[in-house]
């Protein structure tokens, strides 16, 4: 659709992560479109969206048709928008309380996913529960979506284990750390469904809204857009035409290089040369991540082959607790992406319609607390793992070496028995020292 | 049980066929693959026969098709993988370091990831750069990975067919100096019926030395058995078969007998397989050793053009150099026949 917004300056912030100081108030006024023109660097890149920075509802119509069932008006379609509206409290909610929790020493480190909850919350909600996912290590609210408890979201932040689920359970693999290792993961899922269906072990669904074959996401940040293997991904994925998402997060920081250090052109420039559809999207525009996912998600699951989504969003903390933005970027820069927060812009639509009343609002805010409080006493009560564990699971089947060092450490770690009590914690040097002259 | 004579190259695609044919889940991926058969013919027939679907020629890159295994593996799949060259398994690196190899440990035991990387390993033929790579260590050094090298046709069928059917990723070199060795081989040995998949192999008994080698070794090695019984040395050759892990009790059990310990291998010798047995046989041998364990192995050198692989590639003359240091018909320890002391 063609685009009203005027200035440039919003788009200047999502392709400048930081540099510029222009804000992003006061560029619209409520009469502006979603959607938007881009004069990036060495192209134009669209922009499309349905909620303006407002709140304000702009009709689009490659947009609306995936948006029916929110758009219809009645109590499903509130019920559906109060969700949406939930998950991204509720992802919020969890993201500060971790943040707490990693202050006080309760986790090790935690990756904030502030600013990026439409994004996550509106592509998950696209998915279908037989679906899979590939995520980075920021996809909280995704994960929240596919059915891992709070809890089991902070286990590994906690250090405990390396997995705080069955991937199997949830449909979504355990978080990545390799920048873009994942995306390929996903190719080579998504294949494997192609040759499910071939095969004839998996039917495509029919006679529902979203209809064919399980699809495969993987979910990727700015920075890995640089890594050989997303690169190497859309290859694959374009060679194949496997049921995949490309989902990349644009949070316009890579912890401290903006993502005009990945690009010179917008990230979605990048699709098609390899011969992948790619769109842009207002990633704090739930609706609108919503739509281009689902449109995605059809086209993966009916033979279409792969897509390419970027959402521009904001990491409005820092890369992790470890991390401090002020030492690379301005004030004014998170200041002007507060305007364009994702949870305001949907509260306000929600609230100009009626969606949303103050009892709403104070439910969802208990909601929340509630979360919160159960994240926070399940987290403090993880036991530590017994030491023995780290022998676990090294092989899926017997391998004579690990068993040999399994049954070295257990023989070490008896002989603290008569100091500590215990057989199998005693492992610190404090525990040594107090063997003294016997060791 | 019916045999056929195969060179070692043709038992590995009847291994593959022996079993794409026993379990669908299991995909062949890999550069050149299809139509052309590999660049070794290893996969020679298996498209036509399975289709496309199922002998997947990839783009070319090795990440991806690592990756790709990764997921495959996940969805359910038996995927092997074919990387064209040793040398040019190196892209792949963090796929198979840290992505195949650990993801089973990373879940809990959630994901299990049978897959096989085939890889034609090490030199003497006169290849081109990075065509010649013997990199067993690095994988060897990996938690998670299993890692074996065949020396024989019948151990090409069947030990394959054990790496596929392992549910966890195996590394599977394949020595291309031996690719067109024949022997007798039944591809379709039950497997309950081979020696397991982890075990080394007594290939020639002595009483004097252990050389312990692997792959394309295996035949410089007995070559060196029969030359030094001329001279009334009577070396017991073990093939080790699995590098990860390594079969320390056939080793031990040898070692104790002859005294005398000799490793062979082609790639480099620091940190090499060579390395860790000398290590173990000493910590568990030490009683029984009548002299310093030596090894016999590629220098740490990139590996050479091929009108100078001679210097790097162990033959049967520095084996047998290696076997009168360890019996002290020559100066100690290895690489020090000048009786020159290194590393120092």
């Amino acid at each position: 659709m063609p685009s009203t917004m005027g200035s440039t300056s919003r788009d200047d912030l999502s392709r400048a992560g930081g540099a510029r100081t222009e804000t992003a108030s006061g560029t619209t006024d409520g009469t502006t479109a979603g959607s938007t023109d881009d004069g990036w660097g060495g192209g134009a890149a669209r922009t499309v969206g349905v909620l303006d920075e407002k709140g304000v509802r702009h009709p689009d119509p490659a947009l609306d048709r995936w948006l029916t069932d929110v758009d219809a008006g009645d109590q499903e379609a509130r019920a559906t928008l109060l969700g949406l509206y939930e998950d991204m409290v509720v992802a919020r909610r969890i993201d500060a309380e971790a943040t707490a929790l990693q202050r006080q020493g309760e986790l090790a480190l935690w990756p904030p996913l502030q600013g990026q909850e439409a994004a996550q919350v509106g592509s998950a909600t696209a998915l279908r529960d037989d679906d899979f996912v590939f995520s980075s290590y920021r996809e909280h609210a995704v994960a929240r979506r596919r059915g891992v408890t709070p809890v089991d979201l902070l286990r590994v932040w906690r250090g405990v284990t390396a997995s705080g689920w069955d991937p199997y359970s949830v449909g979504m693999a355990t978080p990545q750390v390799i920048i873009g290792a994942q995306a390929l993961h996903g190719v080579g899922y998504a294949l494997g469904i192609q040759a499910d269906v071939e095969r004839g072990v998996v039917a495509p669904v029919t006679g529902s809204s979203d209809d064919g074959t399980p699809a495969a996401v993987a979910y990727v940040g700015d920075g890995a857009m640089s890594q050989g293997d997303v690169n190497e991904a859309f290859v694959f994925a374009a060679t194949w035409q496997v049921p995949y998402v490309l989902f990349c997060q644009n949070n316009q920081w890579a912890i401290s290089e903006p993502v005009t250090l990945q690009s010179p052109v917008p990230l979605v420039q990048r699709a098609s040369g390899f011969g992948v559809p790619g769109v842009r999207v207002d990633g704090n525009d739930v609706l609108a991540v919503l739509a281009v996912t689902r449109e995605a998600l059809h086209r993966a699951r009916t033979g279409g082959g792969p897509t390419f989504v970027e959402a521009v969003t904001y990491r409005m903390g820092p890369h992790t607790t470890a991390d401090d933005p002020t030492r690379y970027r301005d004030a004014s820069e998170l200041d002007a992406w507060a305007e364009r927060d994702p949870i305001a812009r949907l509260a306000a639509y929600l609230r100009a319609g009626g969606l949303l009343t103050d009892d709403d609002e104070a439910r969802v805010r208990e909601a929340a607390d509630a979360v919160a409080a159960e994240l926070r006493a399940g987290v403090v009560a993880i036991e530590d793992p017994t030491p023995l564990s780290v022998f676990d699971h090294v092989y899926a089947e017997p391998h004579p070496t690990v068993a040999a060092e399994r049954a070295e450490h257990a023989a070490y770690l008896e002989g603290f028995a008569d100091a500590t009590g215990t057989t199998t914690t005693g492992t610190t040097t404090t525990d040594r020292a107090a063997q003294g002259a016997d060791r | 049980m019916t045999t056929q004579t195969l060179t070692l190259a043709k038992a590995l695609g009847a291994g593959l066929r022996r079993a794409m044919t026993d379990d669908p889940t299991v995909m062949v991926l890999g550069e050149d693959i299809g139509r052309l058969g590999g660049v070794y013919r290893v996969t020679d027939g298996l498209q036509a026969e399975f289709g496309p679907r199922r002998v997947v020629d990839t783009p070319l890159a090795e990440s991806g098709i690592l990756g790709t295994a990764v997921g495959l593996a996940y969805r359910g799949y038996r995927p092997v993988v074919e990387i064209q060259f040793d040398g040019f398994v190196y892209v792949a690196f963090d796929q198979i370091v840290s992505q195949l190899a650990k993801m089973h440990a990373r879940t809990n035991g959630a994901v299990k990831l049978p897959v096989t990387i085939r890889i034609p390993v090490a030199g003497g033929i006169g290849a081109a750069e990075h065509h010649s790579e013997s990199p067993e260590a690095y994988f060897v050094h990996t938690a998670g990975l299993r890692v074996v090298s065949v020396a024989t046709p019948q151990d090409a069928a069947t030990v394959l067919r054990q790496a596929i059917a392992c549910d966890d990723p195996v590394v599977f070199f394949e020595p291309k100096r031996r690719y067109h060795v024949k022997g007798e081989v039944d591809p379709d040995l039950p497997l309950d019926d081979a020696p397991p998949m982890g075990t080394a192999r007594v290939v020639a008994p002595g009483d004097d030395v252990t050389l312990v080698t692997f792959g394309s070794h295996v035949a410089t090695a007995l070559d060196a058995a029969v030359a030094a019984s001329d001279e009334g040395t009577s070396i017991e050759v073990i093939d080790l078969r699995s590098l990860s892990p390594i079969d320390h009790d056939t080793i031990a059990a040898s070692v104790r007998r002859t005294g005398r310990l000799v490793v062979l291998h082609e790639g480099p010798r620091q940190a090499g397989v060579g390395a860790e047995i000398a290590s173990v046989v000493t910590e568990r041998c030490f009683e029984f050793l009548e002299a310093p364990p030596v090894r016999v192995t590629g220098y740490d050198i990139p590996y050479p053009p091929a009108k100078l692989e001679t210097n790097q590639v162990p033959d049967l003359d520095r084996v047998l150099d290696g076997v009168d240091r360890v019996l002290g018909r020559a100066p100690s320890g290895s690489g020090a026949t000048a009786g020159v002391e290194v590393g120092a």
